[in-house]
């Protein structure tokens, strides 16, 4: 089973989000700029003098698609590179996904996402 | 042929210095010029420098209200600053020179003779027999000039002339630029080119003329015993409140941006898109104003140059007091208690227009004195507008209505009697406040302060309901909510197709008229 990670978090968190996750051995992920909002619902904000709800707060969105046996690693080291505690943290989804396909050389599913040195090979090396 | 050594330079070398002696000794016995001719000429360099500086500050107030509108808006906002210079060069060059300055040579140089190329315009040459017919006058009272229409009359030989048109130009552009800010983000284009002509060519000439030109407010002093008469150095009045009282007319009669005030009463904070411009244009500003204050002596010469000297240093520190107070202002007693940019740049600008009018006359505790009121008041008049629910989105009522207010009454408290200023408008005495002694000077003031908002402000009102009437003043509400740039510049100030059309992945899309703005 593949699945996909939404991972919502923090823009100045992403560094250390992307450090983690290669370190694991998860590399390939698409990063969104995007904008949104909690259950905060915003910031307050202020020009000259008058306050305004600033509710279009910019995050930083991560796409991660990967098998089924490595999310939990994957969103324990999202998680713990992206917590400071206050709130804005962020959020993470997780979907199933139906198939993944490498364009380049036409593999399928679980082949389109293996790569030297990734997170499956290195646990079959231990 | 390459000789050697050096001994090839002597000829040359022998050449050169002959000719510089024998130069010398031909030029020493034409005659130069006299003590007067370059007291003149130092005068006239010293306008047109200070002029030039002076032209620099429309950059400062495109800056400053591009930065604190919205970036659906930049094309039509840039162009407006930029437009009006332009229009209302032609503007006054038709009329409006000869309506403010067709008089002066009229009345000054009776009241001129006190001291010999002490005061303006004699400062900057003979003049006689120009800028001497007045269209409307009652005596010595003079209402509208009526001389110098197109710079015609002989002007083109007159170096004095030509200095002095291209200063008072670029004031008058600075009090016309003032209104496209109080109106900046639903103004048509139309609207804003019949104002350029209305202020270059009506309404500031007119009153202008009363204080600069030799009219009946400068002579307060001859006629009613009023001190100086109305005293006004660089232009509290002329230039600042004027301006204001324009821009207050147009906002009132334009009404608030769509979506400012809530039916409830409650006002919506609608940001500026780039500070860092606004604060630019705020440097700039202050930059220009080194010419605009001191150059107002007209004349680095004599009690000029003190005048001058005077002025500029009171400018900056009214400037610097006025930025502190805003900034104090907001950080202690705002609503969010932080030290706010926006308001802070207002305050700068306050201090400024404040002490336009009595930079010359008073000493520095004075200066840092009226900056630092001018820049509480700013804060303070930001509120009030809002509580009126008048819409100013980049300050420019607070700035320089009630700060040209404010400029002009000060001199009647802080002028200290300096003795560069005897003499001024035809008054033997100096220039003196009430805190020194001078009682009836802050009557002119307030004469002209009561001038300015009864007919400038009055009339403007008048013009931008005639506008209104003729749907030439607001842009359309669907304009409005979408960006001005398109459908009144129809090009976008900030690109968004530029990449599209030059080549990228992405399939060719139509222009994104569609824009919140910032937020």
């Amino acid at each position: 089973m593949t699945k996909k990670i939404e991972a919502i978090i923090r823009e100045d968190a992403l560094d250390a989000v992307k450090d983690g996750l290669h370190d694991i051995g998860i590399v390939g992920m698409n990063i969104f700029e995007i904008r949104g909002h909690g259950r905060q619902g915003g910031v307050d904000m202020s020009w000259r003098g008058t306050t305004y709800k600033m509710d279009l707060l910019p995050k930083i969105q991560l796409n991660i698609i990967l098998s089924d046996n490595n999310v939990d690693k994957a969103v324990e080291t999202i998680v713990k590179a992206a917590r400071t505690g206050k709130e804005g943290d962020g959020i993470i989804f997780i979907y199933p996904v139906e198939d993944v396909v490498r364009i380049r050389t036409g593999e399928r599913g679980h082949d389109a996402l293996m790569y030297p040195g990734d997170i499956d090979e290195r646990k079959k090396k231990k | 042929m390459r000789k050697k050594g050096l001994r090839w330079l002597v000829t040359p070398v022998i050449a050169m210095i002959l000719m510089f002696t024998v130069n010398g000794i031909v030029a020493a016995q034409t005659s130069g010029p006299t003590t007067d001719d370059l007291a003149t000429s130092t005068n006239i360099m010293w306008t047109l420098i200070t002029g030039f500086l002076v032209f620099f500050m429309q950059g400062g107030f495109a800056l400053v209200e591009t930065g604190f509108t919205r970036s659906k808006n930049v094309a039509h906002t840039m162009m407006m600053n930029m437009m009006v210079f332009c229009i209302g060069a032609l503007g006054y060059w038709l009329v409006g020179f000869a309506f403010q300055f067709g008089g002066v040579n009229f009345t000054f140089p009776a009241i001129g003779k006190i001291a010999a190329l002490s005061f303006a315009p004699s400062t900057l040459g003979d003049m006689t027999g120009h800028l001497d017919k007045w269209l409307i006058r009652f005596g010595q009272t003079g209402i509208l000039g009526g001389d110098g229409f197109l710079l015609t009359r002989g002007v083109r030989d007159i170096s004095g002339i030509l200095a002095f048109f291209l200063f008072q130009m670029v004031f008058m552009d600075t009090a016309a630029t003032i209104p496209t800010g109080a109106m900046a983000e639903r103004l048509k284009f139309t609207g804003f080119v019949l104002m350029g002509f209305w202020v270059s060519m009506v309404v500031y000439p007119l009153v202008g003329g009363w204080v600069w030109g030799g009219g009946w407010l400068a002579n307060l002093g001859r006629t009613a015993g009023l001190g100086n008469g109305a005293v006004d150095f660089a232009g509290s009045g002329v230039v600042h409140m004027i301006g204001g009282a324009v821009a207050l007319a147009g906002a009132v009669v334009i009404g608030p941006r769509i979506g400012r005030f809530n039916p409830d009463g409650t006002a919506n904070a609608m940001p500026g898109h780039n500070i860092p411009m606004g604060v630019l244009g705020t440097i700039i500003l202050f930059f220009g104003w080194f010419g605009f204050n001191p150059g107002s002596s007209l004349a680095f010469v004599g009690p000029g140059r003190n005048l001058a000297a005077n002025a500029a240093v009171n400018t900056l520190l009214a400037g610097g007091a006025g930025g502190v107070a805003a900034m104090l202002f907001m950080w202690w007693f705002g609503p969010t208690k932080k030290p706010d940019p926006g308001l802070s740049v207002n305050g700068i600008l306050a201090g400024l227009v404040a002490i336009t009018s009595p930079c010359a006359f008073v000493n520095s505790t004075g200066a840092v004195a009226i900056g630092l009121v001018a820049g509480v008041i700013v804060c303070l008049a930001v509120f009030l507008l809002e509580r009126w629910h008048i819409d100013d989105p980049v300050g420019a009522v607070p700035v320089h209505f009630f700060n040209g207010i404010w400029g002009l009454i000060s001199v009647g408290i802080f002028a200290d009697g300096a003795a560069s200023s005897a003499g001024w408008n035809g008054v033997d005495g100096p220039v003196t406040g009430l805190l020194f002694g001078g009682g009836t000077q802050i009557l002119a003031q307030l004469a002209e302060v009561a001038s300015i908002f009864v007919v400038v402000g009055g009339l403007s009102f008048l013009f931008f309901k005639l506008l209104n009437a003729v749907k030439l003043l607001r842009s359309e509400p669907a304009h409005e909510l979408t960006g001005l740039d398109v459908p009144e510049m129809g090009v976008q100030g900030y690109s968004t197709v530029d990449v599209h059309m030059h080549g990228s992945a992405l399939p060719r899309q139509s222009p994104r008229i569609g824009s919140m703005g910032s937020r």
